[in-house]
């Protein structure tokens, strides 16, 4: 530092081009963060609204446009006619169980498979695990079709196995981030429970598995958060509207009542704030998901 | 090997059939109702001279060339300003990160409200700066831009992966590059760009294949048609159609392997393009 840099005013104790560049970087980032949560606010408040205050144009100034967004008497009625107009309790617990299915069935059938490839010796090993990467180039569509009228030949169409069972055969991603994690735990473990006479199964089971515990939090929140969010599965496989996914309920209730601005915000908002919640609990799983699967999917 | 049998089932049952399957389907009238009859190379044939699937091949391409630079460029910038280190940091990040995880027909039907014309929110904002909103979805010139505004709201996940690129560069250099007295900007297109040049690349790609399977929003946002004028029937879209709605399986595979080797060859070419800019430390 010059020695007449010392002898400077101080703002807070900071030089001041600091203290001014920290209070430009707030602004922005307070304008955008604004921009971004906007519609948030927008979805709760319109959930609360009464139909006329949802059809009131809103004011096109800054401050009475803020005004806006907070309904002055907020009422609780789109959750209750919207949310029994449509069973959405019913396809809430459809979701529920199949969320269930999936991530069991993706958790055991991922985790066996990084063992046997990170942990097991046989010939054809390096081929399998190219091969598994291989697929995550292939669009679904390409699978589409034939899955459909295989699925339709063996009658499970219109039934949720479609949606869960495929989860059990393994995911490329999923075993990919588990075998990679599967290779930092230290061979000396595994080599010294096997000489103590310790099967595969329980080495995987007694020893894998539990230092496993982070990575198979991400593959287990991820997982949800697909069969959560999964559109096109029920789509194509469910027609009976008591098996309806959350999802497809939705989707249906905007093409039918779409409209109903009040009740359909409500209906979003139920199918949204699960997975805040869930977002709040597990931040770090959560960032730990988006960078590894980021950058070493 | 017994432990992989989960993986080779499923390659087998999920994979290797349906990819043989679909490939001789794409030679094939077939629609499930009578076996699929051969045709040789008839719905490659129709592709070429069906109007509706260049439209939305172009859809496709012109989302793709605006939402993913955008959806890069909002992502780069939010991680470049969360990097400053300012006080509440992880607040702000939370802020920018939970609109991609919103469920995603939740925020279709989200932003068909905010995009109203009438009582929407974008609009009104719009207004508020004096600027007459468009009619958005309701009209074929603006339901692109509404989805690739749709598409910018979530880039979270991005931002995400240049944060963590951002704080892996090493600080030595900017010290070095201060001593030297190099500007701001030329720290930014000197040291941050190429050492986030695995990273840019990654999302481009992953950006690129995303917009060509594009489908459940657009899907729920136009019930199924593809919007006013066909203006919003992407790839996926029409592929879904043509498998679901009129039954032309051969026609919808022949679709899905066209669709392959578009992705592959974009992947080739990125990477082709890229190599001479793209920067990997560990030296590779």
């Amino acid at each position: 530092m010059r020695p007449d840099e010392t002898k400077r005013r101080l703002w807070f104790g900071q030089p001041p081009r600091k203290v001014l560049t920290a209070a430009c970087s707030h602004l922005a980032l307070a304008v955008l963060g604004l921009l971004f949560v906007a519609p948030f606010v927008w979805l709760l408040s319109t959930s609360f609204k009464t139909e006329d205050q949802i059809f009131q144009r809103p004011p096109t100034q800054v401050l009475p446009l803020l005004h806006y967004l907070v309904p002055p008497r907020p009422t609780v009625a789109n959750y209750e006619q919207g949310l029994t107009f449509v069973p959405f309790a019913r396809y809430l617990l459809n979701t529920l169980i199949i969320c269930a299915m999936s991530v069991t069935g993706t958790l055991l059938s991922c985790s066996l498979v990084a063992y046997g490839l990170s942990r097991i010796q046989w010939r054809g090993r390096e081929a399998l695990f190219y091969l598994l990467l291989g697929t995550m180039m292939l669009p679904y569509q390409v699978v589409m079709v034939p899955l459909f009228v295989v699925f339709a030949r063996i009658g499970w169409v219109d039934t949720w196995l479609p949606l869960w069972v495929p989860s059990f055969l393994g995911n490329a991603l999923f075993i990919f981030l588990l075998r990679q994690f599967f290779l930092t735990i230290p061979r000396e473990l595994t080599d010294a429970a096997r000489i103590d006479g310790a099967s595969d199964l329980q080495i995987y089971s007694r020893i894998m598995l539990p230092l496993a515990k982070p990575a198979l939090a991400v593959v287990a929140l991820l997982s949800f958060l697909g069969a959560w969010n999964e559109y096109l599965m029920p789509l194509i496989y469910i027609s009976d509207d008591s098996k309806y996914t959350l999802s497809l309920g939705l989707a249906q209730f905007i093409s039918q009542y779409g409209s109903y601005w009040g009740w359909l915000m409500a209906a979003s908002t139920i199918m949204t704030v699960p997975i805040m919640v869930l977002f709040f609990f597990t931040q770090r799983t959560f960032i730990q998901g988006i960078s590894l699967t980021g950058i070493k999917g | 090997m017994a432990f992989c049998l989960p993986a080779i089932m499923g390659l087998l049952f999920l994979m290797a059939y349906p990819v043989v399957a679909s490939l001789y389907y794409s030679f094939c009238r077939y629609s499930v109702i009578k076996p699929p009859v051969w045709v040789g190379t008839a719905n490659y044939a129709s592709l070429v001279h069906d109007s509706l699937f260049w439209k939305s091949l172009w859809n496709t391409v012109v989302y793709a060339v605006f939402a993913v630079p955008l959806g890069m460029l909002v992502a780069f910038c939010l991680a470049l300003l969360l990097n400053l280190k300012v006080r509440g940091m992880a607040l702000y990040r939370t802020l920018f990160f939970v609109p991609s995880i919103v469920p995603v027909v939740a925020g279709a039907a989200l932003w068909l409200w905010l995009l109203n014309p009438q009582y929407g929110l974008v609009n009104a904002a719009l207004g508020s700066l004096g600027i007459q909103g468009p009619g958005w979805l309701a009209s074929p010139a603006w339901t692109k831009p509404a989805l690739i505004l749709m598409s910018a709201w979530g880039v979270g996940g991005w931002m995400l992966i240049y944060l963590a690129g951002l704080q892996d560069v090493p600080v030595e250099l900017y010290e070095v590059a201060e001593l030297d007295g190099a500007s701001a900007w030329h720290k930014l297109r000197h040291i941050t760009l190429p050492m986030m040049s695995p990273h840019i690349l990654f999302t481009l790609i992953v950006g690129l294949i995303g917009a060509f399977q594009l489908f459940t929003n657009v899907w729920i946002m136009t019930n199924g048609t593809g919007g006013v004028a066909e203006s919003a029937l992407f790839y996926s879209l029409y592929l879904f159609q043509n498998a679901f709605s009129y039954f032309k399986m051969g026609k919808a595979c022949a679709m899905a392997w066209v669709l392959f080797l578009l992705i592959v060859g974009l992947t080739a070419l990125v990477f082709r393009t890229s190599a001479r800019y793209v920067y990997y430390r560990g030296g590779e």
